[in-house]
């Protein structure tokens, strides 16, 4: 007997505890609900595991969290007020468009009443830090660093703002584990949020969450969001979950098929976590007063809008009634930026300031010489622009009027003339131009040499 | 570099300071549940089952393997939310298998460990897969070219896991 036991002493201890070990895998798994909780053994095997590795885990996680934030405040400090700023604009814009939502909230929330539907909404959350998990791609398990303690309870969801993470299913005193909704054995009511269409979340085999179990439909497409439905009493309703990425068909379960989402929360990079402690019927208290501000910065914006628009109804309009109507554009265009002219004289005379040849056609010493149409008060200046007139052939210098059609306007007439804002026309002053003629500040010109610098323009020293 | 133990002292066992007996096995569990937080592509890594290797070959000891591999992988058990016993049973074969070739081979030469976690490891993959596929029932994705994608990996780890542990050895 003892040389039986002495020989196989490996066989039989490895025997026994194989044995051993069979058997509480066969207790654990001896029926699905089993599943969900934990026998009193395997909760202590399992709170005397967290025990141990959570202190270290913590350690690790707010050191290197500790670093990382002091750093990144540092860095960040720097932008802080213009993002500030920034923010402070959007949260304004953001409460006008609450105050416009408002309505059709109140709305919804008159007729959930009168279905009996009550709409739970997050009360209470817990920050709390991941600072371990699972181990293994076949276990999508997270450790938390809050527990009892704190007021988590199990089966309590844990969410990040971008969408939902999980629940959880082991609270211990002061760390907890979340079942990720990625992993085979989660599960979450959610919905389409186009088609409308219900069914359960679950994680597959490739640590994807799929929809299981539901019928072909042609309208579901990639890029469809779904949310939480709040059937499963345990996600509030309307939370993020993710994206549809494809329909694959289930090959257990035909013709059912599973729809692939990408989750919305990075479940593969989580710091932070929110544990949704509590929910109600009502809005929390901070939330209330966030909309009661909205709603009064609403309302303002509403009044003001209603006085700027009393007035704009009261006091006359700067644009002329009687106009005729035509868009901006071409009333631009219908400007003419052309510059000023004088008109011509109703009675030319030698004084007129188109009277007088240019000065490439003057003699120096001698006078100017007055061109025939001041005699025969005919008009020479067909070409000049701001007169409107109807056109007529140009005098020739001797005076007699072109039949043939070839003789050309006299050369002067497309010279420049101007008129200076404050300077009065009349035969004794002539039309000069000071800063383009130079007469002002340089009077020793002679007179050729002022002609030349203004043609068309006559000077009170040539005219003597 | 003969890869047999052909001497008395290489097949005689090793021991090692307790606090490193102890420590070793909670820190590959810490670790492997820490790491991949930060790098989720570390999840690859298997540091207990290499420490369940490393300790059954020195210690040469089927019972002593068999008890290592159980204490660790029930560890590993505790963390993740699978039943207990998944990875306990797998752990625990391991050792004993490890312990008993220990006692044959030289577990020094470094192409009988490389040999060695490369068959360890995908033995450990295949009982996982027995375990989860037929024992309990469940779904399970499985890829026998990432089991050995990951086999290699552990090969280089262990390679430098078990050299730093090789320096914790008691001299006689």
């Amino acid at each position: 007997m003892e040389t039986f036991l002495e020989r196989y002493k490996n066989i039989m201890v490895l025997s026994v505890v194989l044995l051993a070990q069979f058997l509480g895998l066969a207790v654990q798994v001896r029926t699905p609900a089993a599943r969900g909780s934990d026998g009193k053994g395997v909760r202590l095997l399992r709170y005397w595991v967290v025990a141990m590795m959570s202190p270290p885990e913590k350690v690790m996680s707010h050191t290197g969290t500790g670093v990382r934030g002091f750093w990144g405040n540092y860095i960040d400090l720097r932008n802080t007020r213009d993002e500030n700023q920034a923010l402070r604009a959007q949260v304004e814009q953001l409460r006008l468009e609450q105050a416009a939502l408002l309505e059709d909230a109140k709305q919804g929330h008159r007729l959930q009443e009168l279905l009996d539907f009550r709409q739970k909404y997050i009360y209470t959350t817990v920050p709390a830090q991941v600072i371990g998990t699972g181990g293994s791609d076949e276990s999508r398990i997270l450790t938390i660093d809050k527990g009892s303690k704190e007021g988590l309870k199990r089966d309590q969801p844990v969410i990040t703002p971008d969408g939902i993470v999980g629940k959880l299913v082991e609270v211990f005193p002061h760390t907890s584990q979340v079942l990720e909704i990625n992993d085979q054995t989660s599960g979450a009511g959610v919905l389409l949020e186009k088609t409308r269409m219900r069914g359960v979340l679950r994680g597959n085999a490739y640590g994807q969450p799929q929809i299981i179990n539901v019928l072909p439909d042609d309208r579901v497409k990639p890029g469809e969001h779904v949310v939480t439905s709040g059937g499963d009493q345990i996600f509030p309703r309307g939370l993020a979950v993710g994206t549809v990425v494809k329909v694959v068909s289930d090959p257990d379960r035909e013709p059912y098929v599973d729809i692939v989402l990408k989750p919305a929360a990075n479940l593969q990079h989580l710091d932070e976590v929110l544990v949704v402690t509590e929910t109600s019927d009502q809005l929390p208290a901070a939330a209330q007063r966030d909309l009661a501000k909205s709603e009064a910065a609403g309302a303002e914006e509403v009044e003001m809008q209603r006085a700027s628009d009393v007035l704009a109804e009261k006091l006359p309009g700067l644009e002329d009634p009687n106009a005729p109507k035509g868009d901006d554009a071409s009333k631009d265009a219908a400007v003419d930026l052309r510059p000023l002219k004088p008109l011509s004289a109703a009675r030319p005379d030698r004084f007129s300031p188109s009277e007088v040849r240019p000065a490439a056609q003057m003699t120096p010493g001698k006078a100017p010489v007055i061109t025939s149409s001041a005699r025969t008060n005919e008009p020479m200046n067909e070409g000049a622009q701001p007169v409107r007139r109807p056109k007529k052939p140009a005098a020739n210098p001797n005076g007699a009027t072109p039949t043939d059609g070839t003789a050309k306007p006299a050369p002067h007439v497309n010279q420049e003339s101007f008129i200076i804002p404050g300077t009065a026309t009349g035969p004794d002053k002539p039309l000069t131009n000071p800063q383009r003629t130079g007469a002002s500040t340089a009077p020793e010109k002679t007179s050729a040499a002022i002609l030349r610098a203004a043609p068309g323009a006559v000077t009170r020293e040539q005219h003597q | 570099m003969a890869v047999l133990a052909n001497s008395r002292r290489e097949l005689d066992s090793q021991q090692f300071p307790w606090p490193i007996m102890l420590a070793a096995p909670l820190l590959a569990v810490f670790l492997q549940a820490y790491l991949p937080l930060r790098y989720p592509r570390l999840d690859v890594f298997d540091l207990p089952l290499l420490v369940v290797i490393y300790f059954s070959v020195s210690r040469r000891s089927p019972i002593a393997g068999t008890l290592i591999g159980a204490v660790v992988g029930l560890l590993q058990d505790g963390v993740t939310h699978q039943p207990v016993g998944i990875h306990g049973i797998a752990n625990t074969i391991i050792g004993f298998l490890a312990a008993s070739i220990g006692l044959r081979i030289d577990v020094d030469n470094p192409i009988t460990r490389m040999l060695m976690i490369f068959a360890f490891t995908l033995v450990d993959s295949f009982l996982y897969v027995v375990i989860v596929r037929h024992l309990i029932a469940e779904p399970l994705a499985w890829s026998w070219v990432h089991q050995i994608v990951r086999a290699a990996v552990n090969v280089a780890l262990g390679l430098v896991l078990f050299a730093a542990l090789d320096r914790t050895r008691l001299r006689d």
